[in-house]
């Protein structure tokens, strides 16, 4: 039995198509990001699940209950807002239980949950303040804390985050990771913000124009993207993509770049499909941190590039190399000193490397 | 050397502007003060002169003061001098315009709240032509509905009453009263509708419970200017009722204007500032949430 799963959804907003026949499915007690820049669909995907609203095809299932047509309150959901969404005239009490009441629940079991929830929340001294007397870390939590009383099965968060300041989205990150171990609820949660995602999710689904490009464990989608938009979407700097054609050369597979005598050998890559590989357009994926200044591993593939530009962060440096008229950026740490201008030795961690179809820009 | 003198020069500008400061300041008072008595200049009139007898009017200029306390003016403004036929005077029509100002403001308001929360936050197909057409009733000039409208009440048989008064307001106030909380609706997030609707709420719960508690600034300017617009209408008043079904400002005009004898211009004065001094106090009581209400938008939450 499947906690949440989507069957063959797709919405249009007039002519405008925002998600295209989207398939998902989330074990219990799983954390599945919903990953994407603005206008993906992501958080359309969300409203859907929590009934906020309709489906013009496809359908979604809770514990195997078809609930495309069913009240948000009777889908057994809970939402976190961007804005807290808190109601402005309660109080952070009233705030908390006003889903019970609604629901007709009794006074003791309202009583009950709200001790537990907010001495859980640490909002147990709050409780008769306004939300406008609250700080933005209050809020937040009162918002998980409304959510949470109604012990539902499934919980919701609309980029809960982002109107924190960037010392407090890092603590209450841990928060929400520290909740999820505690409770085990299932939950979806949409984002734009890749360090979130990769912090909290077991299940990332990345998204772009209303497709779910891939959904995976992070690990799966930070070493083995499914094609160039995740390897380009995640990380930053984000995945070297250098363009290049493949050769058969007396057994061996090269990378080699047209008009450049740079060879890469491919060993032990895990193709999907080994046929055809000779003469094939590829771009040659390879993440910055992979990249070293001094060999590391005995697999550890040796190369010669000129560096052109240095990007100094403090813990780190961006270094930008050529790479037969490319860029290839490679980080490194601030106490190495490399010479702007002149050949630098570099070594690729090759058992890190991906290979893209140019064409379909799929991974091979 | 070359120091002294450039400080005694810096002296000099100083000095200089200080006094181009001080000119400026007093002339800035001097036309505040000069626009302020062109304002409260007629007041000023019309109080002395409701506080004067005919004698002193006769004899004494328009700026002239009163020779004491003389409130009987006032008394016959308010309650006529007893004699029968043609004494008119303001109290009967005072709660007329009382009983029609009070729902007609109070039914106007409540549908321009309801029709400006459907508008902004349960969004249909065509609602933004909904909201065109309404905002054109803002600036259709009320003499073109007259007829027709006489025609309205005449078949609903309220015509010549104050229910028929309250329903012609309470129609031609809804442009504007929707127009108010449409802007101020649209304001507040719409996540708080979300967020009800998962707390299980339906449309009513969430406009009662949610949206009405934090529309204390807008009901304000709702119903100051509602409230301001009936009581001093005289178009709709005297086209609509006649007798003793007519609003205080059509009662002022027959008084003012029908005296067969002499003018007495201080039971005038006295019966203008009476229909005047419901919405003064309106506003001395709800003003300063008026201009908060005004400036007033994004509800934190």
């Amino acid at each position: 039995m499947k906690t949440l799963k989507i069957e063959e959804l797709s919405k249009n907003f007039g002519s405008t198509e925002v998600l295209k026949k989207i398939n998902l499915e989330i074990d219990e007690g799983n954390f599945l990001v919903l990953l994407g820049p603005s206008g993906c669909g992501k958080s359309t995907l969300l409203n859907i699940i929590a009934g906020l609203e309709t489906i013009n095809e496809g359908d979604v299932f809770i514990d195997d209950y078809n609930v495309s047509k069913v009240e948000p309150k009777d889908r057994n959901i809970a939402m976190v807002f961007q804005s807290y969404a808190l109601y402005p005239s309660m109080n952070v009490k009233e705030n908390m239980i006003f889903g019970l009441k609604q629901a007709k629940t009794s006074k003791e079991k309202i009583q009950e949950q709200l001790e537990k929830v907010s001495k859980f929340l640490q909002v147990d001294q709050l409780l008769e303040r306004k939300p406008s007397q609250l700080s933005g870390g209050q809020r937040q939590r009162v918002a998980i804390g409304r959510a949470l009383v109604r012990e539902p099965r499934i919980f919701l968060f609309d980029e809960p985050l982002s109107n924190l300041d960037a010392k407090l989205r890092v603590e209450m990150r841990r928060e929400i990771k520290k909740l999820h171990q505690q409770l085990k609820t299932t939950v979806v949660y949409v984002t734009h913000d890749q360090t979130e995602a990769m912090s909290l999710g077991t299940n990332i689904a990345i998204m772009n124009h209303g497709v779910i490009q891939q959904n995976d464990t992070p690990e799966k989608i930070y070493n083995k993207p499914s094609n160039t938009f995740v390897a380009d979407f995640i990380g930053s700097p984000s995945m070297n993509l250098i363009k290049g054609i493949l050769k058969v050369n007396s057994g061996d597979l090269l990378f080699t770049v047209s008009g450049s005598n740079l060879e890469i050998p491919i060993k032990d890559y895990d193709f999907k499909d080994k046929s055809n590989l000779n003469n094939k357009e590829v771009f040659f994926g390879i993440r910055p941190e992979h990249i070293f200044f001094k060999k590391f591993n005995e697999s550890d593939f040796e190369i010669n590039l000129r560096a052109d530009l240095s990007e100094y962060i403090g813990h780190e440096q961006i270094m930008t190399f050529d790479y037969a008229n490319q860029e290839v950026l490679a980080k490194f740490p601030s106490t190495i000193k490399i010479d702007l201008g002149k050949e630098t030795k570099l070594y690729f961690d090759l058992t890190q490397a991906s290979l893209f179809d140019a064409q379909t820009e799929e991974r091979i | 050397m070359q120091d002294s003198l450039k400080s005694s020069s810096y002296q000099q500008l100083e000095q200089k502007s200080k006094y181009t400061n001080m000119f400026l300041r007093w002339f800035l008072y001097f036309i505040l003060i000069l626009f302020a008595s062109y304002f409260i200049f007629p007041l000023y009139v019309m109080i002395v002169t409701s506080l004067k007898t005919m004698e002193e009017i006769r004899q004494g200029t328009l700026l002239s003061w009163p020779s004491g306390l003389n409130l009987e003016s006032w008394a016959v403004a308010w309650g006529g001098r007893g004699y029968g036929a043609g004494d008119t005077f303001l109290r009967p029509y005072f709660w007329n315009s009382i009983k029609m100002v009070v729902p007609a403001v109070f039914f106007s308001t409540f549908i321009g709240a309801m029709t400006g929360y459907v508008l902004t936050k349960w969004r249909f197909k065509g609602d933004q032509w909904v909201f065109l057409f309404l905002l054109f009733g803002c600036f259709i000039p009320f003499q073109a509905i007259l007829l027709p409208m006489a025609r309205t009440l005449g078949v609903l048989g309220i015509s010549n009453s104050v229910i028929g008064l309250v329903l012609v307001h309470t129609v031609y106030g809804i442009p504007f009263t929707t127009l108010f909380f449409r802007n101020y609706y649209i304001s507040v997030p719409t996540e708080l509708v979300k967020a009800a609707r998962i707390d299980g709420a339906g449309f009513f719960k969430i406009f009662f419970k949610i949206l009405l508690p934090i529309s204390a600034p807008i009901i304000v300017v709702t119903v100051i200017w509602q409230f301001t617009q009936i009581w001093n209408d005289f178009l709709f008043g005297s086209t609509f009722s006649f007798g003793e079904a007519a609003p205080i400002q059509v009662a002022l005009n027959n008084m003012v204007l029908s005296s067969t004898s002499v003018k007495e211009y201080n039971v005038d004065m006295a019966s203008a500032i009476i229909a005047g001094i419901p919405t003064l106090i309106v506003y001395v009581l709800a003003g300063k949430y008026f201009i908060r209400g005004l400036t007033s938008g994004a509800v934190k939450g």
